[in-house]
């Protein structure tokens, strides 16, 4: 046992001395089993001080209106970077939002955010949660006002682009570097995909087929998505969100929200755009049975004379366990991405 | 005989005067090498009189307003020059930011403008689609959404995209406590799926006279912009029925007024 002890150690000791070599240099890297990114890294080369940088502006509550709120209240790591536990995300003075906190991962694969879709590139979108009175309440000008004039920032400015001034662009830049490298590659499926050796269960398996079947229309690819905007029939929460057509201002795409990843999804409850579902299995009963008709409700859920997705009990708890092969320890763990 | 030579001699003196004035005007001769500067002003006018913030007007449904807050963006200036020749601005130099409650911010100043005798100015009314989709290191100056005063305020953050004319004020004919209107309008046409696209391309001719821009003369194009017409025109709009135009189909009407804005009132060569 005290062998077994010492070796442990001395093996802990060396994994501590490797990630300290590790850690200082930052590099995005595209999983082998990933699409090319959507993002445009050439226009933010990500290095190590400027993703540093975004780390610590994700952080730092300097970027609400009194200090209460940072990008990292509502997209908390453990939990996939959502807000564990609330259906509507719990901004500043404890006032709700409309919608449930969408995760931050693999998000250079994206091309629009929000459920709606109404930002298309990741380096606009933190100015919404900033200005947001029932997010952070600050307003951009002022946030950069505050960073100027810290005793920290400046510095870390430089040291990311080169020069202490501090610029919109620069700041958003920043925090989509810290972003960008949230990256959830490596979980139980992408070790089993790129055969490194991970074996899924029976039941996993079986999972994987009937969702291959059942699923992967719309939560299509290694990213569990495809992107796009859909009415899953939802019986009508909030008549004022209309989803996606609060973009585009057209009926066709009323009560359309988008498709999300499924990676770390049991992570990330609860679900729906306004999180009215506490677990997974409501969710799959959700699709089962509770799909109500709508004129923008998708195709995909009225076939065959009826409304829904035939899931047995059965196929029920294979789905579930698929999904857990989702989840990535690493990721919801990694010490990069953390607060401290 | 003699009644036909007087008139002779008189329309040959008609002719002469006539082309002595019209040789006046025609400016010296510059080298086409030369290059200048020339202002286009928009001075705001409410119909027939001047315009101020925080004064009472009607629109024609007959409805009592005043306004607290006017700005617009003026982008992509492009002059043609009497041969018919077209100067279009740089991109980088052709965003501007007019402001009813900032005199300096009316004055829309291009430089390293080619000499020559310019009669028409194309300009847009708003901010083009390229800039709303562009990377945020190109948004700079006027459209830096990170400054109060240029694009802070002037954008929408939930739904990417500038606000290209804002209005805002009050009515008494609003049914609300603070009997506020606002104007916000934008739309770019959308960037995967279509939408409403309210960029406005304006035209302006100079009339008969032009701005004869020289390596010395920098000229002032004086354009009234009637802001009577955000609520008068094809749609007559009322501020009880419409207290709050934003991002909406409705916003199309408003712009489709407001394109007949602008007119140039006149030029000064100096």
């Amino acid at each position: 046992m005290k062998k077994l002890l010492c070796i442990f150690l001395i093996f802990s000791v060396i994994a501590c001395a490797e990630n300290s070599e590790l850690q200082p240099e930052i590099r995005f890297v595209v999983p082998q089993n990933f699409p090319a990114p959507q993002y445009n890294l050439a226009k933010n080369p990500i290095t190590t001080a400027g993703f540093e940088l975004g780390r610590a502006l994700f952080y730092d509550g300097i970027l609400s209106r009194d200090g209460s709120i940072s990008c990292g209240s509502c997209h908390q790591q453990s939990s996939a970077f959502t807000q564990h536990g609330h259906d509507l995300s719990h901004g500043i003075d404890d006032k709700l939002t409309k919608r449930n906190a969408l995760p931050i991962q693999n998000l250079a694969w994206e091309k629009e955010f929000f459920w709606d879709g109404g930002v298309f590139d990741l380096d606009l979108f933190a100015i919404s949660p900033i200005e947001a009175h029932n997010e952070m309440d600050e307003t951009l000008p002022n946030v950069l006002e505050k960073l100027r004039k810290s005793n920290k920032y400046p510095q870390l400015f430089e040291k990311a682009f080169g020069s202490k001034e501090i610029t919109t662009a620069n700041f958003l830049k920043a925090l989509s570097q810290f972003q960008l490298m949230c990256i959830s590659a490596n979980s139980r499926y992408d070790k089993y995909i790129r055969k490194e050796g991970e074996m899924l269960t029976n039941e996993e398996l079986q999972g994987l087929a009937i969702f291959k079947q059942k699923c992967a229309t719309c939560h299509s690819g290694e990213l569990f998505t495809d992107m796009s905007f859909r009415n899953n029939g939802l019986q009508i929460g909030n008549p004022e969100d209309k989803g996606r057509a609060l973009i585009t201002l057209n009926e066709n795409d009323n009560f359309k929200f988008k498709v999300p990843s499924l990676r770390n999804v049991v992570m990330s409850a609860p679900y729906m755009h306004d999180g009215r579902l506490r677990n997974l299995e409501g969710v799959i009963e959700h699709y089962q049975n509770g799909v109500k008709d709508s004129p923008t409700l998708d195709n995909i859920l009225k076939q065959d004379g009826r409304l829904g997705i035939a899931i047995s009990p059965d196929e029920k708890v294979k789905l579930i366990a698929f999904l857990k092969t989702l989840t990535d320890e690493q990721f919801l763990k990694d010490r990069k991405l953390s607060e401290f | 005989m003699k009644l036909s030579f007087f008139r002779i001699a008189a329309s040959v003196a008609t002719a002469l005067i006539l082309n002595s004035c019209s040789n006046s005007e025609v400016a010296p001769e510059f080298n086409p090498n030369d290059k200048g500067s020339i202002v286009l002003e928009f001075d705001n006018v409410m119909g027939n009189s001047n315009f101020n913030l925080n004064s009472t007007y009607q629109n024609t449904v007959g409805e009592d307003f005043q306004v607290d807050l006017l700005q617009y963006y003026v982008s992509n200036i492009k002059l043609k020059d009497d041969k018919g020749k077209e100067y279009v601005v740089p991109q980088d130099e052709s965003y501007f930011l007019i402001k009813e409650a900032d005199v300096a911010s009316q004055k829309a100043k291009i430089n390293n403008v080619p000499a020559g005798n310019y009669v028409e100015m194309t300009f847009t009314l708003g901010v083009d689609s390229l800039r709303n989709t562009t990377d945020i290191s190109q948004r700079t100056g006027v459209l830096d959404i990170g400054v109060e005063g240029m694009g802070k305020g002037m954008y929408w953050s939930w739904n990417s995209g500038y606000i290209f004319f804002k209005m805002e004020g009050t009515s008494p004919t609003i049914n609300s406590a603070d009997r506020k209107f606002r104007y916000h309008i934008g739309g770019f046409g959308g960037y995967s799926s279509k939408t409403i696209n309210n960029i406005k391309t304006i035209t302006c001719k100079f009339g008969t006279s032009k701005a004869t821009v020289r390596k010395d003369i920098a000229p002032t194009v004086h354009t009234t912009v009637d802001i009577s017409k955000v609520f008068n025109g094809t749609t007559n709009v009322s501020l009880a029925t419409n207290p709050t135009v934003m991002f909406s189909p409705f916003s199309v009407n408003v712009s489709a007024n407001y394109a007949n804005m602008f007119s140039v009132h006149h030029i000064h060569n100096d």
